[in-house]
């Protein structure tokens, strides 16, 4: 089994959230960068194929020069080989046809993506792409086996679970659940090593189509003051005359 | 032209959000000066609609789609938006609705932008407001393609009522074996009890409730307010409570008009996924815990001994109110 990894480089979930150049970009300055948390499930799962499967698991981003140590961390986990497409993903749709170039070429069974960044939210690019591929495709995916070309997936519905079969190839959004927390594997110094001497290979774009543009960012208002009560009578209180919310 | 607005039912029941993407289709359709139709599938009793502003409805009624699927449902729709020559469709914010939001992206070569907040900046260019960073800031996001979807967040834009003569027409969809190529084998859903994306209340639960064996009085307080229960994410990882109730930036999100949150810190991913509910409410003993800065209502104190004192008052206060 052939497993492509979509690997999303984000800012780390504890980053402040700052715009710049006149609200038209999102200042990068002294953030750092990580693999996307849906993503690091849905990498950690594809090792759990490799190892008990024997899957060969490639990774690829669509991203700048700059994404590179996210690309060898995620290396540095275990996948094989990384391919980097050299343009800035700025639209989910653009990200998905470039993604979908290198699932042809590559002749890829599994593709697994995560359910969505957690920067721009977007939760689009695995539809897209499987869809423009013709693959099948699970979202909110928690759980997923592989027998032959069969796949058992559970995913997460509004209120429950639904277990669905299909065939490979298939595209997933995956999401914790995949793998739990605690499998999350951390890279070791042997990993760190190994990922230096591993392919990451940078392929040029294709034509795309750019469908959205983000032309301005903004902020929520801040916060007023909150309101500290004594008792629960006062709150029950507030709750309904003021906020009017019960 | 008209806009075409998906209409979410279960078990033929519309959703409340359904009534909300038609509110939000409405004031699309106002701003291009055109008509709203919306879909609907296998929901026969839909002359509510019609009080939010849709023109038209499409009654589709098929027994292959009692169950959702993805790429059948996302089909049904570019026909439907084919037939209507419509530019602009109007999804939900449900785990289905995102599921086949991006289906259809690719089906009809259009730019899709999920998380919208209020009716467009403008129409042309087609430009709308969404939240970014996961509800960390607002994006205002041009769509440039010759047909536009927008998913509506959840209990952002509100119910508007419009009343309209809606009329119905039956609509068949052409589905094939390969449209059904993603099978449910089961769905494991507990009956009647209100979601976390749907709910107006989220209660919700956080570490400093010591264990799974305490959470009797959080779902008491969920029982009486008719909220879905929710907490944070050591909680699930504990298993003290099941994955699908983790909130915040790695889970669920929320958007209620009232989450109370007890003995939950607040960190920044937590905070991400939830501030965009209204009115928020902490119940922490820690006078500094950081959930205190991003909340409405605050009292500092024991979760043991506030909860069940404001299960009996929201008791009291429900009788007087029934
Ligand atoms: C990549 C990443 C993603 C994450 N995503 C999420 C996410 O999506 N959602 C999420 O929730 N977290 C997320 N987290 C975890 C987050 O950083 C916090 O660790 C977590 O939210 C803390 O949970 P908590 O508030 O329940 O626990 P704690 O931080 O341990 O807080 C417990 C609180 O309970 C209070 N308390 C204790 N006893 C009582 C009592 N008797 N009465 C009242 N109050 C009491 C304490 O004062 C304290 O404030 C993520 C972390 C990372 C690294
Ligand atoms: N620039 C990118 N490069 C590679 N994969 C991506 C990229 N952007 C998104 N993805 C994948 O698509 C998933 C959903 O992302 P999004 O649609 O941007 O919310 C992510 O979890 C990744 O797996």
């Amino acid at each position: 089994m052939k497993i492509l990894v979509c690997i999303s480089n984000v800012p780390d979930t504890t980053s402040k959230i700052n715009f710049t150049d006149g609200d038209t970009k999102f200042d990068t300055n002294g953030v750092q960068f990580v693999i996307n948390p849906n993503d690091e499930f849905g990498l950690t799962r594809a090792m759990w194929f490799k190892e008990k499967q024997g899957a060969t698991v490639h990774v690829a981003t669509v991203g700048e020069a700059t994404v590179e140590p996210t690309m060898r961390k995620a290396l540095a986990i275990g996948a094989d080989e990384g391919i980097r497409i050299n343009a800035a993903p700025t639209d989910g749709y653009y990200v998905a046809e470039q993604l979908a170039e290198v699932v042809k070429n590559g002749a890829y069974d599994l593709v697994i993506a995560g359910r969505e960044s957690i920067d721009y939210n977007g939760g689009m690019v695995p539809g897209i792409l499987a869809t423009m591929l013709g693959m099948n495709f699970v979202n909110t995916c928690i759980n997923l086996e592989i027998e032959g070309d069969t796949a058992t997936a559970i995913r997460e519905i509004d209120g429950g679970k639904e277990t669905v079969k299909t065939a490979l190839p298939l595209v997933i959004g995956g999401q914790k659940g995949l793998v739990e927390e605690s499998d999350l594997k951390i890279p070791n110094m042997r990993g760190i090593m190994m990922a230096r001497k591993k392919a990451l290979n940078v392929v040029e774009p294709i034509e795309g189509t750019k469908a959205t543009q983000d032309v301005s960012f903004d902020k929520p208002a801040p916060k007023g003051q909150v309101k500290l009560v004594d008792s629960v009578d006062e709150l029950v209180d507030l709750l309904h005359n003021e906020a009017k919310v019960i | 032209m008209s806009i075409i607005v998906y209409t979410e039912s279960e078990n033929g029941k519309f959703k409340k959000s359904a009534f909300e993407v038609a509110s939000y289709a409405k004031a699309v359709a106002d701003q291009m000066g055109t008509s709203v139709t919306a879909i609907a599938v296998n929901a026969p009793e839909n002359s509510d609609l019609g009080s939010y502003g849709v023109d038209k409805i499409l009654n589709v009624t098929n027994d292959s789609l009692h169950t959702f699927n993805a790429e059948a449902f996302a089909k049904t729709i570019a026909q439907a938006v084919e037939k209507e020559s419509a530019k602009v469709v109007v999804v939900g914010s449900s785990a289905n609705s995102k599921f086949l939001a991006p289906i259809l992206a690719a089906k009809l070569k259009a730019g899709y932008v999920p998380n919208v907040v209020a009716a467009p900046d403008s129409t042309e260019p087609f430009k709308v407001k969404r939240t970014a960073f996961s509800n960390k800031g607002f994006a205002h996001t041009e769509i440039s393609t010759d047909i536009k979807i927008v998913g509506v967040s959840n209990n952002a834009f509100g119910l508007k009522e419009n009343q309209a003569e809606a009329s119905v027409e039956d609509f068949s969809p052409e589905l094939g074996d390969g449209d059904f190529s993603v099978k449910s084998v089961d769905i494991d859903k507990v009956a009647g009890k209100v979601t976390i994306a749907d709910a107006e209340v989220v209660v919700s639960g956080g570490r400093g409730l010591k264990g799974a064996e305490n959470w009797g009085m959080i779902e008491e307080l969920a029982d009486v307010l008719g909220a879905a229960t929710a907490c944070s994410k050591p909680v699930s990882d504990m298993g003290w409570r099941p994955h699908g109730e983790h909130v915040g930036q790695t889970g669920k999100p929320v958007a209620a008009n009232l989450y109370i949150a007890v003995g939950i810190s607040g960190a920044i991913q937590h905070l991400a996924g939830v501030s965009a509910s209204k009115t928020k409410v902490v119940i922490n003993n820690d006078p500094e815990a950081p959930f205190f800065k991003a909340a409405d209502y605050g009292i500092v104190g024991d979760a043991f001994e506030i909860v069940p004192k404001l299960v009996e008052k929201l008791r009291e206060f429900k009788a007087q109110n029934a």
